[in-house]
């Protein structure tokens, strides 16, 4: 505890320290300020002054994206008034359609867009390349990317480079970026289950992973204490599972306009239905699903996890993630398989039958493993790749190489020694344990989410390639609509950062102060409630409540 | 204030390190379980209900607000006739405006609530004050339901009251079921302090905070409004400390009309606006727009170039002082000004040649502490001077510093054995004394955290009887320097909620299953009406928040 508690005071008084400096330059121009770093960047002093009525995106002349690519134009509409933060507020034209096609001046400044591969209508998957160049100089930008989703990152990088001084102007300093991410996977864990986040809660933290070049939005939809996706084929699981069957669910047009809007901005959807365990809401909806405890001889007339002794279990499963799996365009599930606790299965006599007749003697991990192997084979057989928590992983070792591909590791403790074990045996590890973020205290702690390094175990080069990257948590016991985006920004891009940029360039908490303070006010302007790091202010405060 | 606050969030942080495996784990703490509560959603739980399982139905078409005939007041006192409005809002929120037009209504239905005034002063231009009488008198009833106070502030908690009984049946109806209630407040003083200097808060967040505070039925807004990092307070008398001294000298600063529109909406609502002007410690800022108040530290024989304290041996501090003060006076109508007098660090004194000359001169040796309690004497006699009492923090009770009687000493440091140690010393001194210690709600943890808040009593320490009728109640903190406009409301509510219902109901409500399910409808209740007050745990409520 003493150690803790020295250590932590420590970096407080860095951050103090750092806190008078970032005052000091606090009206100087906010060169470098890209969040998270580019793995390459050199800027000079050199700046070009912009103008909202003086600025054009365009698509270069070679790119296979043109006019039309709905990801590219609709980026571009975007991002006009998330670099010209003023523009509309000021009363500029509301329609920015008009403009775009008057006849160029002088001085005119031009974003040129150059695609190599024009998957505009596609869904970002888990090889896309996300990598970009990007060169400001007088009167021109220029970003070229293989893909439509490096565009993406270009563009925000390019966002953030633009700057206001004093008076209002805007400004953007000559730079040169070369920028690719660090992790493939850079994902955002949200609960929808133990509170209700409302569809513009969602959206907008969509909007802030963006900024954030997070790419992976994990949708643990459904758990315990609800069921709120409505299923088409199983109506009755939100009609009886959901907190309310009318405005606690996500319907079918709810869900298709997250994965659009998740699309657009170049982050997948990855959802999670865990099993067996975490299933009461589930049971709601699906009698006989769940097994039933038993006091004695009699039912008790509570239920456990799923029931894996009977074969409508697997049949209801079947259906379940068929139509699963063509709701969410994503290659991966979440098949959860966290925190089963075996205490009802061992007091059912139809599952203790189950066990002798599968000769499991009285090992119920070998029954876990029966339900998970046979999940995970019907997954497959739906052409998408698993993703399980690390329980089904530690619990069933003869399970791993044959059926597990990727597995989340989320418990505390030596987790780097997990994330080792995991890759040791050749599979892809997803780390979440450091990036709990639903835990809020101390309040000045974003730093114990940057001081992260995911690849320091001992291993090989073969497994370290075999950590394709990590997640940040925000479980909902005690998180809703109310209090989210507070606790999630910028403490999530602490994570961000570090799961996007090169470690040698971000292993300073002290350099790092300064620009995500600066950030976070960049967040605000744009809408999302981003906690302060400490004493401060930023010119546009927040205006809501 | 600082390094106790620290320390603490830091203890925090290794409880959370060591729960961090019990992660999933959906067990409701303590073993609460949850049961509503025959109390419905009351909150704060009034001193004494009564109610019956007959119900009767409310509608919005006919139902009004009304001065009870026999009643004091009348149509020209807007306090009322504003709150008649707004809790009519609340009770049915769809509904714009009050029905003129009497419609029939159904026998078994409340039609109306009278609210009777029976004080020949109703105190309806004046300002709420600690010896305010804020009991009523609540008889629901078919078809009329009558609100007996004797001032306007009775009326304005039990109006809180009535619409609180008032719930959603089936098919969404209102209902209220036949009620008697007579309630007062335990304790006079109960308040919420919001530290405007460390970050700013614009003023549509202040607003929205002192609603919810009359939502609990709290009556001080202890404005922390000047600190270290920002002076926003715009002086008249002095434009120059927000000018230099906010971070901002427009868009951070609040002018004489934000302060006059922060104090008439806590008046309307009986919330006292009480102003702390920390001094002589944690005034870093003022020293920028104050040229020669602040002490300059020496590094050696020569300036540092920093600052200290503010300079206590020189006259000009003392003008500066009385002039400022008088402003803040006549600026804040309340009776008590708070002084602060909180973490005076000496080093700079120290290090200042002239003071330890003046030291030498005034035979204080090297008892710092001795040059502290001369500085706070004359700033208590020029703040007696303008008629007002004051508070101050607890670290000038310790320092012995000589104090009117009537001075209310602000308990803030320690652990539950120090403060409780502590408000017996002071009590035992015959002042009056307020606790904070256990109700920092800027630290935070995870889980339900709002357990220890409520748990926390302030007359829990040895003395008198006569020692505890000096407790006069307590406030919430919640300090800036992690909080802005961004989270503050929900790190807010419904935490403070615990304090309000700490310090207006009896000392015996303290039962924890039955205040989770009245305080979780509490808070939905919160969230309706607009404020975003963060869950308790795991849950909903039928109308989520929206203001994403």
């Amino acid at each position: 505890m003493e150690v803790k508690t020295s250590s932590n005071s420590v970096r407080f008084d860095k951050q103090r320290c750092s806190f008078i400096v970032l005052i000091m330059f606090f009206s100087l121009p906010a060169v470098n300020a890209v969040w998270p770093m580019p793995q390459l960047i050199s800027s000079s002093t050199d700046r070009y002054p912009l103008s909202p009525r003086q600025f054009i995106f365009q698509y270069a002349s070679g790119s296979s994206a043109k006019s039309g690519c709905s990801v590219i134009d609709s980026a571009f509409k975007r991002y006009f008034p998330l670099i010209f933060v003023d523009y509309l507020k000021a009363g500029g034209p509301r329609q920015h359609d008009n403009w775009f096609r008057l006849p160029l001046n002088e001085g005119v400044f031009t974003v040129l867009v150059d695609v190599r591969k024009a998957d505009c209508e596609g869904y970002p998957d888990p090889d896309s390349s996300e990598s970009y160049k990007l060169s400001v100089s007088s009167g021109q930008a220029s970003l070229r990317a293989k893909t439509v989703w490096g565009a993406l990152r270009g563009l925000e990088s390019f966002s953030q480079l633009v700057y206001q001084d004093d008076f209002g102007q805007y400004f953007v300093n000559k730079t040169e970026i070369d920028d690719f991410p660090r992790f493939k996977f850079r994902g955002l864990l949200l609960d929808t289950s133990r509170h209700y986040l409302p569809l513009p809660a969602i959206l907008k933290t969509l909007d802030a992973m963006s900024y954030n070049k997070f790419n992976v939005f994990h949708w643990h939809i459904v758990d315990d204490p609800s069921f709120p996706y409505q299923s088409s084929t199983f109506p009755g699981l939100s009609s009886k599972g959901a907190f309310h069957p009318s405005t606690h669910v996500y319907s079918q047009t709810d869900v298709s306009r997250v994965i659009s809007h998740a699309r657009l901005r170049g982050i997948r959807v990855l959802p999670e239905f865990d099993s067996p365990g975490h299933t009461q809401s589930w049971g709601k909806g699906q009698p006989g699903l769940l097994t039933s405890c038993y006091k004695g001889s009699v039912p008790s007339g509570t239920f456990g996890p799923v029931n894996p002794a009977m074969s409508s279990s697997y049949q209801f499963i079947s259906r379940l993630f068929k139509e699963v799996a063509s709701v969410f365009p994503d290659p991966y599930i979440h098949l959860g398989g966290d925190e089963v606790d075996f205490t009802c299965w061992k007091s059912n006599p139809e599952v203790r039958g189950f066990m002798q007749k599968m000769g499991f003697g009285t090992d119920y991990t070998k029954l876990e493993s029966y339900y998970m192997e046979n999940i995970i084979n019907l997954t497959k057989t739906l052409n998408k790749t698993s993703i399980v928590w690390q329980d089904v992983f530690d619990n069933h070792e003869k399970l791993c190489c044959s059926s597990l591909s990727v597995v989340e590791v989320w418990k505390g403790g030596c987790y780097l020694c997990e994330v080792r074990r995991v890759t040791k045996s050749g599979l892809r590890v997803i780390l979440a344990s450091p990036w709990y973020l639903d835990q809020p205290g101390p309040t000045h702690d974003w730093a114990r989410y940057y001081t992260i390094w995911p690849l320091a175990f001992k291993g090989s080069e073969q497994q370290k390639s075999l950590v394709i990257g990590g997640e940040v948590c925000m479980w909902g016991e005690y998180v809703d609509a109310t209090n989210l985006s507070p606790r999630l920004w910028p403490r999530a891009s602490a994570a961000a950062e570090r799961l996007w940029s090169d470690e040698k360039t971000t292993s300073s908490v002290t350099d790092a102060f300064p620009r995500l303070t600066d950030f976070r006010c960049r967040l605000l302007r744009r809408g999302i409630q981003a906690e302060p790091l400490f004493v401060g202010h930023c010119r546009h405060e927040y205006e809501g409540i | 204030m600082y390094t106790a606050r620290l320390f603490a969030a830091l203890l925090l942080a290794v409880v959370c390190l060591a729960t961090q495996e019990e992660y999933d784990n959906d067990i409701l703490e303590e073993g609460i379980t949850l049961t509503d509560s025959q109390y419905g959603s009351l909150w704060p739980l009034p001193q004494k209900v009564q109610m019956s399982t007959v119900v009767f139905k409310l509608s919005g078409a006919s139902f009004q607000i009304v001065d009870a005939k026999e009643s004091s007041s009348g149509a020209s006192c807007s306090l009322l006739q504003n709150a008649y409005r707004r809790y009519f809002e609340y009770i049915f929120p769809s509904a714009r405006k009050q029905g003129h037009v009497k419609k029939k209504t159904p026998a078994s239905a409340v039609s109306e609530l009278q609210v009777w005034i029976t004080s020949a002063d109703t105190e309806c231009d004046g300002f709420p004050n600690v010896t305010s009488d804020e009991s009523y008198q609540l008889s629901v009833d078919s078809p009329v339901s009558v609100l007996k106070a004797s001032t306007v502030w009775g009326a304005l908690r039990g109006l809180e009251t009535f619409s609180q009984l008032v719930y959603e049946g089936e098919y969404g109806a209102k209902s209220i079921n036949r009620t008697e209630i007579s309630d007062f407040p335990r304790f006079a003083h109960r308040g919420v302090l919001l530290d405007t200097s460390r970050h700013f808060l614009p003023i549509k967040v202040i607003l929205a905070n002192l609603e919810a505070m009359a939502w609990n039925k709290f009556n001080v807004f202890h404005w922390h409004i000047v600190d270290d990092p920002s002076f926003p307070y715009l002086s008249r008398t002095f434009p120059q400390l927000s000018q230099q001294g906010a971070f901002h000298p427009y868009t951070h600063v609040y002018t004489p009309s934000d302060v006059k529109m922060i104090i008439e909406f806590a008046r309307l609502r009986g919330i006292r606006v009480v102003p702390e002007f920390d001094t002589p410690g944690h005034t870093q800022s003022w020293g920028k727009g104050q040229k020669d108040l602040l002490t300059p530290c020496y590094s050696g024989a020569s300036p540092s170039g920093s600052f200290g304290p503010v300079n206590p041996i020189l006259n000009t501090t003392y003008e500066f002082m009385s002039m400022f003060f008088k402003e803040v006076s006549t600026v804040f109508p309340d009776a008590y000004i708070h002084l602060g007098g909180d973490e005076v660090d000496f080093n700079c004194w120290k290090s200042n040649p002239d003071i330890q000359k003046f030291m030498e001169q005034q035979g204080f040796g090297t008892d710092y502490s001795k040059l502290e309690s001369l500085y706070i004497q004359r700033i208590l006699d020029i703040v007696s001077s303008t008629n007002k009492h004051y508070l101050i923090w607890q670290e000038v009770f310790d320092n012995g510093v000589k104090m009117k009687a009537d001075t209310v000493i602000h308990v803030w440091k320690g652990n539950q054995q120090q403060y409780q140690d502590e408000m017996s010393r002071v009590t035992a001194s015959g002042y009056q004394v307020l606790l904070s210690t256990p109700w920092y709600l800027n630290r935070i943890s995870y889980g339900q955290d709002w357990q220890a808040t409520y748990k926390a009593d302030p007359q829990d320490f040895n003395g008198t009887d006569a020692q505890k009728k000096l407790v006069v109640g307590g406030e919430a903190c919640l300090w800036g320097e992690y909080v802005d406009a961004t989270n503050l409301t929900p790190r807010l509510w419904p935490r403070a909620s615990a304090v309000a219902e700490r310090l207006w109901s009896d000392k015996d409500v303290r039962d924890l299953n039955d205040a989770y399910s009245r305080l979780a409808q509490h808070r939905c209740r919160m969230v309706q009406r607009g404020i975003p007050a963060e869950p308790l745990f795991s849950g909903y409520c039928a109308y989520e928040y929206k203001g994403v």
